[in-house]
């Protein structure tokens, strides 16, 4: 008995071409608005392959920054490149949205559809290719270990898995620039564990951004913490920066102490120049 | 190509003989990557242990393939695959548009049993019938999905035309059967109909569609549909020496529509 396969799927010339940019995410005095108010305001930040973890307290700006990232907000002012494409310029966004993946801090979707159906739609409006969709869903599914709950619907799913099916839709279409807002809220302990894995596992061929609150998952996994402030860039380093700083501080970490001493410090510099 | 691959040397290859030379183990490995002929007759050069192996691996996958149940297929009403054409928050939608225009047909039915001749209801909604559709084709307060799907590639022109496409698929046979039976010419409202549509997406780019769908039907209702009830007569705008017009507006509309179809990608 002898069966035949199908040759592997060849490589894609775009896989093969040389990068033309430098960075995945080029800012320079970046604005963007939300709603009337300057929520980023001259942010300067260059972002290459790797997890970036954005960190800031409530109002710093991190989801406005994001959905700048993921073209959905226009920049009000300043340079915006994405994989070379200057977004600021209003470029065709259409090309460049091929190659993110964004996960929304709060997102909806239609109850009726299936986990697999979910993935499958945004994959579709992602434009993967029609032949590669269902191989591309069920390797997403697998990574964010949802697969067996691929023929659930979404409405019957815990909080913690509609999360992980997002970061399916996030990954589904392979993205060069994958953009998490909050991804970890809802998981549980073990769920990070293996989220954080897939993070620095990602991170090696992708410019992987994650917005969240928790320090110890930017400690983790991530390999340059990022600090926002009041729509401004506080910090841009290692963890292990952020782990040093924290001798001084406050918090039961020392990670979480380095986080509030660069605020003090920040803010205390701005009231002296103000 | 040049020759292929002798069956002791592949039995050899198979049998992982470490006496074959580096240069003639690189050759075969050469050659076996661009050959599938040779490739498929390793296959067969494998030894005995081998070939049992496989055999049995594959009885194994085959009792584990029938065993596994058929994936159940759900019957549903409305299939995934729609949600390419047609979000599922469209649909109540879709329903009320329907219902109005059925209570309008009603309306013009029972006046035209008493004998009055007021200007008929039917006629004077078809214009902006689907604005109520289009209004919620592309929306972020009332389509969940929608801050996921903004951010795609086929996000912009081409989703809200779809999703257009089918409201008007949807409202205009609605809309010919009820112009049919109050005996109203379809030209008269069909027009109209498309050029409220055009400038809904038009004004949507800068307003937001919603927004925009809502205003062009309140303009609407105040002008032409709350006059003409009060007054009794038909206005001028859904008389036939309106239809050139309409016309004209729709065309001018989509000349300016089409080239700016790549800026609606920021479309929200």
């Amino acid at each position: 008995m002898r069966r035949r396969y199908g040759m592997r799927k060849g490589i894609s010339a775009a896989l093969l071409a040389p990068t033309t940019y430098a960075w995945a995410i080029r800012a320079v005095e970046l604005r963007v608005r939300a709603g009337r108010r300057l929520a980023v305001d001259g942010l300067d930040l260059s972002m290459g392959n790797g997890v970036h973890g954005l960190l800031g307290p409530n109002g710093a700006g991190k989801t406005t920054l994001m959905r700048a990232l993921a073209t959905v907000s226009r920049p009000a002012g300043g340079v915006l490149e994405l994989l070379g494409h200057p977004v600021h310029a209003r470029p065709d966004l259409r090309t460049l949205r091929r190659s993110i993946g964004y996960l929304p801090q709060e997102f909806g979707f239609y109850g009726r559809f299936t986990v697999r159906e979910f993935v499958e739609y945004l994959a579709w409006l992602k434009e993967v290719p029609a032949a590669d969709i269902p191989d591309a869903v069920q390797r997403a599914l697998e990574r964010v270990s949802l697969a067996e709950r691929g023929d659930s619907r979404m409405k019957t799913l815990s909080g913690g898995m509609v999360r992980r099916a997002g970061i399916a839709q996030a990954i589904v279409n392979d993205p060069e620039i994958l953009l998490l807002d909050e991804p970890t809220v809802g998981l549980d302990p073990e769920q990070r564990l293996a989220f954080r894995s897939l993070l620095r596992e990602l991170g090696e061929h992708t410019c992987v951004v994650v917005s969240t609150h928790l320090v110890e998952d930017v400690v983790a996994a991530c390999t340059n913490v990022v600090l926002m402030d009041a729509g401004r860039l506080v910090f841009h380093g290692g963890p292990a920066d952020l782990v040093g700083l924290g001798r001084e501080g406050v918090g039961d970490s020392s990670a979480e102490r380095g986080y509030t001493e660069l605020l003090r410090r920040h803010r205390a510099a701005g009231e002296r120049t103000a | 190509m040049n020759a292929h691959i002798p069956v002791r040397a592949l039995g050899r290859y198979a049998a992982g003989d470490p006496g074959i030379a580096p240069d003639v183990l690189w050759a075969i490995e050469t050659h076996l990557e661009q050959c599938a002929d040779c490739r498929s007759r390793l296959a067969d050069a494998s030894d005995g242990d081998t070939m049992a192996l496989l055999a049995a691996v594959w009885v194994k996958v085959d009792a584990a393939m029938s065993a596994a149940e058929p994936a159940t297929v759900r019957r549903r009403w409305m299939p995934a695959r729609s949600a390419r054409w047609v979000t599922p928050v469209l649909v109540p939608w879709l329903v009320t548009t329907v219902l109005v225009v059925l209570v309008a047909l009603g309306f013009d039915l029972a006046v035209a049993d008493r004998g009055a001749a007021p200007p008929s209801l039917v006629v004077l909604l078809a214009p902006v019938a689907p604005l109520l559709g289009v209004a919620t084709a592309w929306t972020r307060r009332l389509d969940p999905a929608h801050e996921l799907v903004v951010a795609t590639a086929r996000a912009g022109l081409g989703m809200v035309l779809r999703r257009t496409l089918v409201v008007l698929v949807v409202v205009i046979p609605v809309l010919a059967v009820a112009g049919w039976m109050v005996g109203a010419s379809p030209a008269r409202w069909l027009m109209p109909c498309l050029a409220f549509t055009a400038c809904a997406l038009a004004l949507g780019k800068v307003v937001g569609l919603p927004r925009a769908a809502w205003g062009l039907a309140l303009l609407w209702a105040t002008v032409v549909v709350g006059p003409s009830i009060v007054t009794a007569r038909l206005p001028v705008l859904l008389t036939e020496a309106a239809l050139p017009g309409w016309a004209a507006l729709t065309v001018v509309v989509a000349l300016v529509l089409l080239p700016r179809r790549s800026g609606y990608a920021e479309f929200r």
